[in-house]
């Protein structure tokens, strides 16, 4: 697999390490009425067959984090974009 | 020696017969030449028993002349170079070369368990599934072992291997897999166009099939044409031949694997040259020209020595100028195979019969029979004779006539596979063409692949040049490029429809579909008499297509049966999956350079040198090689460690701790970075303060510790464990990045930048002040406890010293850039001698954090929280943080969690194991009873007792009870008492001195 | 429902009739249109759900049924070893039972699964790594397991050929598990699925679930490509495919799929009488009795769905095997595959009801589903038949993420990929 990074150009995996989901939301109340927002973005995930948006940073490249999205299924990566962007 | 090659043909093949080869084959002395396999040289001096089978121990031969081979196995080299179970059709002959049989005892001509076939009707297809089994105990006693002596194949060395190996990346336009007429055709069009170029040839010669036949080109030999395009393509800029690599998968991003073989046709590697190197090829497109594997059509003793697949025989026949056999009966369904009569004939070897499986008569194969000199005959075999090699064959005709033929050469042929492997590694499926009666390659290709020649079913010399002229500048295309217009149209009428023939009914003897693992007809058919009706099953029940060749030759046959025994049509019945590699990669290509200490990088500190020097013994922390202790001549381990704690507590001590983690924070907004990250606050930290700081994990678990001091407004200076400073760099990128790239803040690691040292103890001030350059002042109302600051030293090096102690001493911290690490550990040496300083290890650092209750590695394990650790009180009310809501559910914070207290053995000399569980004092040790485990235990030479560090259940409230301290893993027991994990100046007096 | 027995005697009769009167291992029925419980997934854990329920429980008018063919997934792509060498309260219980079950499980079954303990060592190269394994094997002898720490001559005895003179990280010791061994992967299924058939459950391949019908926050059937199937209880046991298969009843889940590539050598000789693990070099190897070395190491570490992997994950187990025995540099991959993990939140599987009536979920093993298999099913179908957790399988609730007691054995918490 190899990841365009915005930065770096195109780079083979073993330059990433992945976190995940990147349309989990943290949740920005800290009240006990938030605790199944907090419970959900903790630990429950689409996990979807398909088109997934996650995170990966270019650890031994640029240290950017970046938000893939690729297919599930067949690895196809069809953007990438900095994580940072549109937050 | 020559003249023992008594099957050498004159005037044929493209080996150098100007020089010779020697080599042994079991001990015994043979030659051949420079150009020949091994295969090609055994046949040549008349050897054709080479191996024995799997499960049988039948004898068996060489069935092929290329990597598919499921026979002709041998252990190549010996000592610690031997390599078990490598193809004599794939081993490119050198002078010395040494070859052994495999799977036999005591010799190839007389193998006892050969006795195993006597019992070959209980040893059918899942006959271990159905017994074994009484008595129970029997199994691992007796069975088992025996059952492993009997099989594997051959014998691995147990010594290291001696050779190096490499991994290499290379970039290209357009990868071609494959040299025949498809592939150079594909490589020429597109790297004339332009493209960059990678042509890959598992072989040691270009031309794959064009070597093998007596087909012509353009007017000239086929042979010549390939030379002529290799030629060609080496004259090009931009394409790269790579002879001897196999491309053995595919994988995302148009990334292919591939392993060269470097050095496997020397007796040993070149000085300072590779075995075999990995390559990691990526490539925009790629073109798959891996040509067709011939089948076989199966019959009663089918694996006897001497039957040879048909294009096998005309391999060994031109290119290698061998004689398989001086007799030849041709057993085919198909037109190509009629080649292997006519080549033979006109090599001088009889052909006795043409004998045709197909239903109707076929008039070409009567005519090439006619001009061969053989009979043509509608039938099928019916029986071979001749263990160690054929003597005859039994032909039944369609009459149901039946005539012996003595021969010793059988050449069969079921038509071909294209060999389409590499295009299912990314999950695509094959097509069933019905026309071809093959698997052909589907429409989900991996991305940017095409496939010509025979791997797309493209089997004629015609079709090949042109698909893959046309795949090559397709491929050239959509890089860009503009390759001129196409040379070769391809043929108008290109397939013939097939007649396969999968096996001769009511043949005698075991009719083998995998020759290796010694699968027969009737066990296909067994597995689905039993229920196992998909390819899959099959394969897993009788082992079919799970040999080294992985059913290269098999795989169809077997499937043929399979939809035959169960009503199926054929196309329907599926496959089982091509897996890389394509054919086996070793282990030490994949691995490469990454083994022995070379295996992971090694971080050494900027006093690495010095420590050496010193005597230091070191041990592993993550990457890096830490100084565990000191030893002086004579001392006993527990001696080192406790000089070292008493001499930091009495006098001073140094240790380096550069490895741990350091982040560079700045920016406005640093500190509110740090007030989200920390569970306590670090907003309002003065400048030239440090403060010890705790985060925790979204999930509310405690992650990483340390102190972070300010050094100016918007310029924070964060430690963290050695362990975690990977962990915690990218966590702050991805809470400054992703959480909240609103703040205005960067972060940085410094790991690398900063060689710290840690002065400790009483006299720990006077030996900084003597480092200072004039006019500096750190007295302790200048500069007190957790002070920080910028100071110059040595004469006008940059400093960091932060006064911070994990000992429990006074103790300053002191930075300096990395370069000037070795200069300052010297000069602090220098500087405290006269104070009796000495340095210590991570082992006396480990004691003293003990004796002081700090948390650290075994604490901080990712299952404890703040409160685990004492530290809830810690965490700010006033802030959100990461972790502060799911830190703040019940189950983190109830009082029956087991949390950090100290230990003291009730009898001061016995030590207490880290990892012992403990219990009640009267408990037993039961997993209901559990109530915590030893954490870290040391010797306190201050307290002159062992101590230890435990989580305990409810601990902080069972101050003074005694417990049991469990180790039944060693046998131990013991009672300790509980008490603060603060066993030294727990007021902290010391520090502020 | 007659079952040849295996035997003996069974053996040499059919050898001498030409094999020809083996029977089916299973029937091939067509579903009925409803039964008492339907198994979703027809792997190891379903298949040994459905026997145990047939068996333990004498629920028989059971359907599992399966969109591909019986153990083509996990219960066939893994490397085989059982072992019951966990840490924590929550695990170590359930894993000793699970071995426990298959210590007994040939004659369970009438089926020979090769179940071989041949051992299982985890090799260390520092006091604390060391201390950890400590930890680890006093945990297990706490719960009845086998455990020995070994020093280097030990651990040199049982494997000398391991690198102890020139690694990067040098072996100082081993914790051993005896008991843990391998099993052979596929006849578990094989055997599982034979017996609960002998008992009137209908196993019913190429028969995927498309859908879940829910009356009343009550699962009353299940939609599949053979038509509707009526059930009073559908369990899930898809480990790989848990979360595509639960959204279709609407649930979202603590869980990844993630990919683990395993490894097989040509066959040798023997050369490796133990499983061995190298933590340190994220490697694990055993070999089989047909004499290859079958082996892994990491997953590959993102989301898929694709039953295989990448170079990368292939390199680094390679590297591990070439540090741990540099002897093994010739010899040969000859097959790579992939299988489809659930990496759960915390590490730990879920064996539990859901929040719709009679649906019950089996799933998040991450590494750790093969030698789980017999308890696995044992724990399920006592939850199935009696609606209450099993005393071992108490702690595999979904309700732990939420509370915050998580069964967390190598404290990463919730970042599935690194479990």
């Amino acid at each position: 697999m190899r990841i365009n990074c915005p930065y770096c150009g195109a780079r083979c995996l073993e330059e990433f390490t992945y976190r995940g989901d990147a349309t989990v939301k943290r949740p920005e109340s800290i009240d006990e009425s938030a605790r199944d927002a907090w419970v959900d973005y903790v630990y429950l995930r689409d996990n979807p067959a398909g088109l997934h948006k996650e995170l990966w940073h270019h650890g031994a490249g640029c240290h950017s984090w970046l938000e893939v999205t690729r297919n599930t299924v067949t690895h196809e990566i069809v953007a990438v974009e900095l994580a940072a962007k549109g937050r | 020696m020559a003249g023992t090659q008594i099957n050498r043909l004159s005037g044929k093949g493209l080996v150098d017969r100007e020089k010779t080869a020697h080599f042994q084959f079991d001990g015994e002395a043979f030659s051949g030449h420079p150009g020949d396999t091994l295969a090609s040289a055994l046949l040549a001096n008349g050897v054709r028993l080479v191996g024995r089978s799997f499960k049988y121990h039948r004898p068996r031969g060489i069935l092929t002349a290329g990597s598919e081979e499921p026979n002709a196995l041998v252990e190549l080299r010996n000592g610690a170079r031997r390599e078990p179970n490598t193809r004599a059709t794939t081993i490119e002959l050198y002078d010395g070369l040494d070859a052994t049989s495999q799977n036999r005892w005591p010799s190839l001509r007389l193998d006892v368990l050969s006795v195993n076939q006597l019992a070959t009707p209980i040893f059918g297809a899942g006959f271990y599934y159905k017994t074994f089994m009484w008595p129970a105990a029997f199994w691992e006693k007796l069975y088992e072992p025996m059952i492993r002596r009997a099989a594997g194949l051959g014998y691995p060395s147990k010594l290291t291997d001696p050779d190096h190996y490499e991994k290499s990346n290379a970039f290209c336009d357009v990868l071609v897999i494959g040299s025949g007429a498809a592939g150079l055709s594909a490589a020429l069009a597109a790297a004339k166009a332009g493209a960059r170029v990678i042509l890959c040839e598992e072989d040691f010669e270009l031309g794959g099939r064009l070597l093998a036949e007596s087909d012509e080109i353009d007017g000239k030999p086929a042979q010549e044409w390939a030379r002529a395009a290799a030629a060609e393509l080496e004259s090009l800029p931009d394409c790269r031949i790579m002879r001897r690599t196999t491309v053995f998968g595919a994988y995302d991003g148009g990334v292919y694997g591939a392993v060269e073989r470097v050095s496997d046709h020397l007796p040993v590697p070149p000085e300072h040259a590779p075995r075999q190197r990995l390559w990691r090829i990526v490539a925009k497109q790629s073109v798959l020209c891996a040509g067709g594997i011939e089948r076989p059509i199966l019959f009663g003793n089918n694996d006897r020595p001497g039957v040879m697949l048909a294009g096998a025989v005309r391999t060994y026949v031109n290119r290698f100028g061998v004689a398989p056999g001086r007799t030849a009966v041709v057993f085919a369904d198909n037109h190509d195979a009629l080649r292997t009569a006519t080549d033979l004939a006109a090599a001088g070897v009889a052909v006795r019969a043409i004998v045709d499986p197909r239903p109707q008569a076929s008039a070409a194969a009567e005519q090439v029979a006619g001009e061969a000199g053989a009979l043509y005959i509608r039938g099928g075999i019916e029986n071979v004779r001749g263990a160690h090699g054929i003597k005859s064959v039994r032909v039944k005709d369609a009459q149901g006539g039946s005539k012996e033929f003595d021969c010793d050469l059988l050449a069969m042929s079921g038509g071909w596979n294209p060999a389409l492997n590499l295009t299912t590694h990314l999950g695509g499926k094959p097509a069933w063409d019905s026309a071809l009666s093959c698997l052909v390659p589907g429409e989900d290709l991996p991305p940017g692949m095409q496939v010509a020649g025979a791997a797309a079913g493209q089997f004629s010399l015609q079709a090949c040049l042109a698909s893959g002229e046309a795949a090559g500048a397709e491929a050239a295309k959509h890089c860009g490029f503009s390759p001129s217009a196409l040379r070769r149209p391809a043929p108008a009428q290109d397939r013939a429809p097939a007649t396969p023939v999968w096996y001769v009914e009511n043949s005698r003897g075991k009719a083998f579909v995998d020759f290796q693992n010694d699968v027969a007809v009737s066990d296909v058919k067994l597995a689905a008499r039993e229920g196992f009706r998909v390819p899959d099953h099959v394969k897993r029940y009788t082992t079919l297509g799970m040999a080294t060749d992985q059913g290269k030759t098999s795989n169809l046959n077997g499937a043929a049966i399979l939809a035959e025994a169960t009503g199926r049509y054929l196309g329907a019945v599926g496959s089982t999956t091509f897996r890389p590699p394509y054919t086996p990669v070793s282990i030490g290509a994949l691995a490469g350079h990454h083994r022995g200490k070379d295996f992971r990088p090694t971080r050494l500190a900027p006093s690495h040198r010095w420590a050496e020097e010193q005597g230091a013994v070191f041990v592993e922390v993550g990457a890096w090689m830490r100084a565990l202790m000191y030893p002086r001549p004579g001392e006993a381990a527990q001696e080192t460690v406790n000089r070292e704690v008493s001499n930091t507590r009495t006098n001073v001590g140094v240790c380096d701790v550069s490895t741990l983690g350091k982040i560079d924070v700045q920016g406005p907004d640093a500190g509110e970075l740090l007030n989200r990250v920390y569970i306590n606050a670090f907003a309002k930290l003065p400048v030239g303060k440090a403060r010890y700081g705790l985060m925790l994990r979204e999930d509310g678990f405690a992650m990483d510790d340390g102190t972070t001091a300010r050094l100016a407004d918007d310029h924070f200076y964060m430690t963290t464990t050695t362990a975690n400073a990977v962990k915690v760099s990218q966590h702050l990128e991805f809470c400054q990045q992703v959480l909240w790239p609103e703040l205005d803040v960067q972060t940085v690691s410094a790991t690398e930048q900063w060689a710290q040292y840690a002065v400790a103890g009483p006299k720990a001030r006077k030996v900084i002040e003597a480092l200072l350059d004039a006019g500096q002042d750190i007295s302790n109302e200048a500069f007190p406890y957790m002070a920080c600051g910028k100071f110059t030293v040595c004469g006008g090096t940059p400093a960091r010293i932060f006064r911070l102690s994990f000992s429990g001493e006074l103790a300053y911290e002191i930075g300096v850039p990395a370069r000037y690490g070795d200069v300052l550990i010297r000069a602090i040496m220098k500087a405290g001698a006269e104070h009796g300083i000495a340095p210590y290890g991570t082992e006396a650092l480990g004691v003293m954090r003990i004796e002081k209750g700090h948390a650290a590695g075994p604490e901080l394990n990712g299952q404890t929280t703040a409160h685990d650790l004492g530290l809830g009180k810690m965490a700010s009310t006033k802030k959100d943080f990461i972790g502060r809501f799911m830190g703040e559910r019940e189950a983190l914070n109830e009082a029956g969690r087991a949390a950090m207290v100290g230990l003291k053995p009730l009898n001061p000399k016995t030590r207490i194991a880290s990892g012992s569980h403990l219990v009640k004092r009267d408990a037993q040790a039961t997993g209901a009873n559990d109530e915590g485990y030893v954490t870290s235990m040391a010797y306190s030479p201050e307290l002159e007792t062992f101590i230890a560090l435990a989580l305990l259940s409810n601990g902080p409230a069972r101050m003074g009870e005694v417990v049991k301290v469990c180790d039944p893993l060693r046998g131990n027991e013991t009672l300790a008492e509980v008490c603060s994990a603060h066993f030294v100046d727990p007021e902290g007096e010391r520090l502020r001195v | 429902m007659t079952i040849m027995r295996y035997s003996l005697a069974s053996l040499i009769t059919n050898a001498l009739t030409g094999n020809r009167n083996w029977k089916p291992v299973w029937r091939e029925p067509e579903p009925k249109s409803s039964y008492d419980v339907v198994i979703v997934g027809g792997g190891g854990h379903g298949l040994s759900t459905a026997h145990y329920l047939a068996k333990e429980h004498g629920i028989t008018n059971v359907a599992v049924i399966e969109k591909s063919y019986i153990g083509s997934g996990n219960v066939g792509r893994n490397t085989t070893i059982v072992r019951s060498n966990y840490l924590l309260p929550g695990n170590e219980p359930f894993y000793e039972w699970s071995m426990k079950l298959w210590e007994g499980l040939e004659q369970d079954i009438n089926y020979n699964a090769m179940v071989s303990q041949r051992g299982v060592l985890n090799v260390f190269h520092s006091d604390g790594q060391r201390d950890a394994f400590v930890r680890r094997g006093n945990a297990m002898r706490f719960y009845g397991a086998d455990a020995e720490l070994l020093d280097k001559e030990q651990v040199r005895a049982l494997v000398p050929f391991v690198d102890f003179d020139n690694a990067r990280f040098p072996v100082r010791g081993g914790l051993f598990q005896p008991r843990g061994g391998t099993v052979r992967h596929d006849a578990v299924a094989w055997g599982y699925a034979r017996s609960a058939d002998s008992r009137g459950v209908d196993i019913i391949q190429n028969c995927a679930a498309t859908g879940f019908r829910i009356e009343n926050g009550r699962i009353v059937g299940v939609e599949t490509e053979k038509g509707f199937i009526g059930a009073k209880k559908v369990a899930l046991c898809v480990a790989g495919s848990s979360s595509r298969v639960a959204q279709m009843a609407g649930l979202r889940l603590p869980i990844e799929a993630h990919v683990l590539q395993a490894f097989v050598t040509e066959g040798i000789k023997p050369l490796l009488d133990t499983v061995i693990t190298f933590g340190a070099g994220h490697f694990y190897c055993s070999q089989s009795d047909k004499g290859g070395l079958v082996f892994g190491g990491d997953i590959d570490g993102y989301n898929t769905y694709a039953q295989r992997g990448n170079l990368p994950v292939v390199e680094d187990v390679a590297e591990g095997g070439m540090a741990l025995i540099p002897a093994i540099g010739r010899l040969r991959i000859l097959r790579s595959w992939g299988g489809l993990l659930d990496m759960s939140m915390d590490g730990s599987p879920i064996i539990d009801k859901t929040p719709v009536d009679g649906l019950y979920f089996n799933g998040g093993w991450c590494y750790g589903g093969f030698k789980a298999t017999p308890a696995s099913g044992w724990c399920y179908a006592h939850l199935i038949a009696t609606g209450e957790p099993h005393p071992y399988a108490a702690a595999y609730r979904f309700d732990r993420f939420g509370s915050g007691r998580v069964i967390d054995e190598k404290g990463m918490g919730a970042q599935p990929n690194l479990h």
